[in-house]
């Protein structure tokens, strides 16, 4: 199983680090937290003690910034993240059909990953890309003009690497 | 001489194909023996015809476009170098209508220009603004930006000029710029393309206005949507801290303005100037009471400018031409351009900049040519998720602030999202109610459990609509009736415009789309 919950030291380490160098920043959580995010694919509740003690917080306080916003993930996610864009735009260009198909070829719904553990499914609300609807992105790469074959081939492409 | 050749690398011209487009042409030039310098400049905006492909020629630059990987070897036959003729060659650039008719200010280099380039900026009039702006006193520049008419282009269209002057009267040593880069309404992108596009045109917006006001700070809140103008932001400010023109004594004066970047978290209430405070505070993105005006006490308790990307990068062309030049253009108390979007279903999708004015007929027609699958345009929504549903009829109504308030509308950011005749405006009546309802910050009730109960309530309009007989009428007349009733509570009980404002979609799907849900032959 790819999923691991418990910490090993070596990660706590990085978590250390990643705590060292932003911790002086005003306002440091979120800077903090992309940073460990970034690191580690998402944000593991073990962070919060470490991060509650440097920056001066409580442990629920730092657990309602981290649940407070969509990007952040509380549990690990799969090597790639799809997001399938689900606002007005992208419905005016056939979306709605589109995430339907998606969720079908990859055999799951939003917030899950595949079993291989390849792909992460989310919806997200505009990607910036209306000109071009539909459009999702896959990790920090947008595209537009989706069809579900298009999708596939951009999920094969990467899962091939 | 290397004949220069322009593939953009703007977010969505790459969502289409640019790099595979560049890297084709590349290699087919290595192949061929042919030096070529390949720029990587910004998007002109014409978005259906990207990869959008430029060619430098003594007339001026030659477009070829869409561009994708298997046209290229083609083009190198049709000597595409050398204005050769070849069915994607569009002529000249600038001779195109769609951006000849244009009134690009804000956006006037944008395309142009290779985005993280710094000679390229300087080289097209940029800085211009900022060295006028360090021979004046604060309050001249503040003068200056008050008279050009500029309104926020965030959504809420308050006077910028009027804003800087309360952060220019604090008398505090510490002061804030806050660059409100959250860009999250649907079917806008604006903010993305001057950031992508012509970084520096932001920089110079926000330096100015931390000379203008004293403030030597600021931060752009950028949503985490957006990777690659994180990614060029980041590499214009390196390169105009090099260059003198962040840091300390900014070109030689007596200020210092420094700016970082700031990533967003993906929530959408984080727009909200004071949610988005809070955020970059580190907090949750809850909304705070007002007063006390981010103005007044903003970031970390000081004297604040939040003010939108589009309305930052707007200011050096007011300070380099003057603010009669940029109040020249407008109608009523709309003064200047509009960055316009044109988004959703629509032949011709991309940014059109605009002197206020024009109607939304000439825009979803003349410049959008009508839907993209060519059936009637049904209707559209403008000014993203908390803006109102126009129907055809409204179509001919002027984009103005007031004129778009007298029918109950409103402009936001400038995002225009088209619909064909299959769309059902009781399901997107419903997504109203749903997105506010993931989206709410939790603060008022109207709008944190508001939202979920409307979502139900449209549920049973829709599964009541084709009920005829006695009690089913009833029913769904009573249903109809809670929908306006809380919308009603929506409007009044909410603190900011997340609850306040999506009855707006609502009730105007409802007001001008009945038959969707089943109010005509009752
Ligand atoms: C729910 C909500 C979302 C908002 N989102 C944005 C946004 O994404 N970008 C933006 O510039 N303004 C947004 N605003 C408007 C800001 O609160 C604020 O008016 C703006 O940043 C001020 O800048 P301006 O005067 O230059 O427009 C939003 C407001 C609300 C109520
Ligand atoms: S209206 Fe909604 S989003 Fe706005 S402050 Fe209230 S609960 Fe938060
Ligand atoms: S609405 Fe989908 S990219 Fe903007």
């Amino acid at each position: 199983m790819f999923v691991t919950s418990a910490l090993s030291p070596q990660e706590l380490t990085r978590i250390d680090v990643h705590i060292a160098t932003h911790k002086a920043m005003p306002g440091a959580l979120l800077p903090l937290l992309h940073a460990i995010q970034d690191d580690f694919g998402w944000v593991s509740e073990e962070c919060y003690l470490p991060i509650s003690k440097a920056l001066a917080l409580s442990v629920a306080e730092v657990h309602g910034v981290v649940t407070f916003y969509h990007h952040f993930h509380t549990h690990p996610v799969g090597k790639h993240i799809l997001q399938v864009c689900r606002a007005e735009s992208c419905q005016a260009m056939g979306s709605q059909k589109l995430e339907k198909d998606i969720k079908t070829a990859l055999g799951i719904d939003y917030h899950e990953t595949t079993k291989d553990g390849a792909v992460t499914l989310l919806p997200v609300y505009c990607l910036g890309n209306c000109a071009c609807s539909p459009a999702v992105m896959l990790d920090d790469e947008v595209y537009g003009r989706m069809t579900a074959e298009k999708v596939a081939d951009i999920v094969a492409e990467a899962r091939a690497v | 001489m290397a004949i220069k050749v322009y593939v953009p690398r703007d977010s969505s011209a790459l969502s289409l194909g640019a790099d595979r487009t560049a890297k084709a042409i590349q290699a087919e030039a290595a192949k061929r023996g042919i030096e070529i310098e390949l720029i990587r400049n910004g998007s002109r905006g014409l978005f259906w015809l990207e990869p959008f492909v430029e060619v430098a020629t003594d007339k001026g630059r030659v477009a070829f476009a869409p561009v994708q990987p298997k046209d290229v070897a083609s083009l190198f036959d049709a000597d595409f170098l050398n204005n050769g003729a070849h069915a994607l060659n569009l002529g000249l650039t600038e001779e195109l209508a769609w951006l000849k008719k244009q009134q690009r200010l804000t956006f006037a280099r944008v395309g142009i220009t290779d985005p993280v380039s710094l000679e390229d900026y300087l080289a097209h009039d940029g800085y211009k603004g900022l060295k006028n702006a360090l021979n004046m006193t604060g309050a001249e520049i503040v003068k200056s930006v008050t008279d050009s008419g500029l309104r926020g282009r965030g959504g809420a269209a308050f006077p910028t000029g009027i804003k800087w002057n309360t952060v220019l009267g604090c008398q505090v040593e510490q002061k804030y710029i806050v660059c409100n880069a959250d860009e999250g309404d649907s079917g806008t992108y604006s903010d993305r393309m001057i950031m992508e596009n012509d970084p520096f045109v932001l920089i110079e917006g926000m330096t100015i206005a931390g000379v203008a006001v004293g403030a030597n700070m600021g931060y752009i809140y950028l949503r985490s949507e957006y990777p690659h103008a994180l990614k060029v932001l980041n590499e214009a400010i390196a390169k105009a801290e090099a260059a003198g023109y962040l840091g300390d004594k900014i070109c030689g004066s007596s200020h210092t303005f420094n700016l970082e970047v700031r990533r967003a978290a993906g929530a959408y209430i984080c727009g909200e100037e004071t949610s988005l405070l809070e955020s970059l505070e580190g907090k949750r993105g809850q909304v705070r009471f007002k007063p006390p005006l981010p103005a007044i006490e903003g970031l970390f308790g000081k004297p604040t400018v939040v003010n939108n990307v589009i309305s930052l990068a707007t200011i050096p062309i007011i300070l380099d031409k003057g603010a009669q030049y940029y109040a020249d253009y407008g109608m009523g108390r709309s003064r200047g351009t509009l960055p316009i979007q044109l988004a959703g279903n629509i032949k011709h999708g991309g940014l059109v900049e605009l002197a206020f004015g024009a109607t939304l007929r000439e825009l979803l027609y003349d410049f959008g040519g009508g839907s993209f699958t060519g059936k009637p345009i049904r209707a559209v929504q403008v000014g993203g998720p908390l803006g109102a549903f126009l129907p055809e009829s409204q179509f001919d109504t002027p984009l103005d602030y007031e004129e778009f308030s007298k029918i109950w509308a409103v402009l936001g950011h400038g995002g225009i999202v088209a619909f064909d005749d299959t769309v059902d405006m009781a399901k997107m009546a419903r997504y109203a109610f749903e997105f506010c309802a993931i989206e709410s910050c939790g603060k008022c009730t109207p709008c944190r459990i508001g939202s979920t109960r409307g979502v139900e309530v449209i549920d049973r309009i829709i599964a009541n609509k084709n009920a005829l007989d006695t009690n089913g009428v009833k029913e769904h007349a009573k249903q109809v009736q809670l929908v306006r009733d809380l919308s009603d509570t929506m409007i009044n009980g909410s603190l900011c415009a997340l609850g306040g404002m999506t009855p707006y979609p609502v009730l105007s799907a409802m007001n001008h789309f009945g038959e969707d849900f089943g109010l005509e032959n009752r």
